[in-house]
């Protein structure tokens, strides 16, 4: 790549072995903070939900740092990864949303905010943004629409997703209870709004029993065609 | 430079005397008349001194993956394509990892190219996949200049061009493109090492060995018909999915032919795997 500026130290090249080994501590312009979002596409509703703890290696900087940010009557999105890009790539999106407002005279849709979050992911391809994204929200047709990002900006339309630190933990759950994946003979019921904040419940609090970086209260915004509703829940604070 | 240029808005963001107030101690080779908002000349013609490195990467140098506790890109894996007389088979997994975790097991990694021509996913999903939307956009350009539809030939140069402007700084690409020209059926691969290479059938990703030793079994057959043409690609991809860790998910097998692309099938790998182990 370009030159990767040295450290200045140089490494014991034909030495006898006897040295210790050179520690280069270079500086890193990410840190990783912790936080886990899920988000679940219903058939007329959405719900976005995110942990609130704000974390940086064995310290927590602050246990009411939602990730859940509202972008529009209808679209909510969820940050984790590094804080400092999140709260960037936040302003970034609210300021184009201003933009294609004023251009367009209409609020972007939230397939619209997710191809445009992807373009502007990209453009920082070889400098990521470390931020792991979920979109939630209602599409034009009035259904829950999902949809999950690398961070470089690959992306794609799901019914439900976990990110963040739990959510290797999470996913397989939701993969079982909404997907009914990897069960027989189980009737597929379409998911009730109540039963989902329900399931989000739960899979939050067994988060938060078995992930360091995940708890201290559950932030939960509700998706409807009324508008945006929010929840607090309070979760294990150790 | 085609970065900049696609992600125009973005660059809104810095103050309308972007080239005046630069930093002086920019690389010397920048260009002066950077944004450029002329539409005169077409962007494809525009030769562009440089990738425009200098808007994201940081001034002290910076690996493309930076060691964190896990900035993972998705990564795709095992795709294939070949030519039969009634046009191109296309056959895709569609699993995605982030190092060992399956991000996901529903990606689509074909991408339409216009009406005609069909893109695949192999490498990193973002990248293929905003390479291939510009080729797309571009395509679609060209299409409207020349009155006619562009060729698999012209499509695959032009995206191993954009791509061969970044060689070296991290992208990861293996695509083919498949499509239906008036030369007939069309498969080049390309990838973001700078090759481009025609040929009559390609496997790509890390399942690809597993895929290439069912495919070439039977490829003489599948010329017979379009269904056993869909079903060796199937068999091909099932296979891998079956030997390769980072397969998986489900085969989708797409069809090319001279009125357009179609999906065949779509199954999951499971389901096939039951079929496949007992004959």
């Amino acid at each position: 790549m370009l030159s990767t500026a040295g450290c200045g130290l140089s490494l014991p090249e034909a030495g006898y072995g006897l040295e210790a080994p050179v520690q280069h501590h270079r500086f890193s312009p990410y840190t990783f903070n912790g936080g886990t979002v899920l988000a679940i596409a219903g058939e007329d509703f959405c719900i976005v939900a995110s942990d609130t703890r704000l974390s940086e290696g064995y310290s927590i900087h602050s246990r009411d740092s939602p990730k859940c940010y509202k972008l529009t009557e209808r679209t909510v999105i969820g940050c984790t990864g590094f804080h400092g890009d999140c709260l960037t790539l936040t302003k970034i999106i609210e300021a184009r949303l201003k933009m294609y407002k004023h251009s367009n005279n209409k609020t972007m849709t939230t397939g619209a905010i997710a191809a445009m979050l992807s373009t502007i992911l990209y453009s920082r391809r070889f400098f990521p943004y470390y931020v792991y994204n979920i979109i939630g929200g209602l599409d034009e047709e009035g259904k829950g629409a999902v949809y999950s990002f690398d961070p470089v900006g690959s992306y794609e339309r799901d019914n439900f997703k976990a990110g963040g630190s739990a959510s290797a933990m999470l996913q397989p759950l939701l993969d079982n209870q909404i997907g009914f994946k990897n069960m027989q003979n189980v009737e597929h019921v379409p998911l009730t709004l109540e039963k989902a904040l329900q399931l989000v419940k739960d899979v939050f609090i067994s988060a938060a029993e078995r992930d360091v970086y995940t708890g201290d209260a559950l932030k939960i915004c509700i998706v409807t065609k009324d508008g945006i509703k929010e929840q607090t829940i309070q979760l294990r604070k150790d | 430079m085609a970065l900049a240029s696609v992600l125009r808005a973005e660059l809104a963001e810095f103050s309308p005397n972007f080239p005046k107030n630069f930093p002086k101690n920019f690389p010397k080779n920048f260009p002066e008349d950077f944004p450029d908002d002329s539409e005169g000349i077409p962007e494809i013609l525009r030769d562009p001194p440089g990738p425009p490195r200098v808007l994201a990467a940081p001034p002290w140098g910076f690996e493309a993956e930076p060691e964190g506790p896990g900035l993972q890109i998705l990564h795709g894996t095992t795709t294939l394509a070949f030519k039969t007389p009634h046009g191109v088979t296309v056959a895709v997994d569609s699993r995605a990892t982030a190092g060992s975790y399956i991000a996901s097991q529903s990606v689509r990694k074909v991408l339409p190219i216009g009406g005609r021509m069909l893109g695949t996913m192999a490498g990193g999903a973002a990248d293929c996949a905003f390479w291939q939307r510009l080729v797309a956009r571009q395509c679609r350009v060209q299409e409207l200049r020349n009155k006619e539809p562009v060729s698999v030939a012209a499509a695959s140069k032009l995206l191993a061009n954009l791509v061969y402007q970044y060689k070296g700084l991290g992208l990861s690409l293996g695509t083919m493109l498949c499509g239906w020209d008036k030369r007939g059926p069309g498969l080049y691969y390309v990838d973001s090492e700078g090759q481009r290479v025609a040929g009559a059938a390609f496997a790509v990703g890390s399942g690809s060995s597993y895929a290439y030793g069912v495919l070439d079994r039977g490829l003489a057959a599948a010329a017979r018909s379009e269904e056993a043409a869909c079903e060796l690609a199937r068999r091909a991809i099932a296979q891998a999915a079956h030997r390769d860790a980072y397969s998986g998910g489900c085969v989708r097998v797409m069809h090319v032919g001279p009125e357009g692309w179609r999906e065949v099938s779509h199954h999951d790998i499971a389901e096939l795997q039951d079929k496949y182990l007992e004959a």
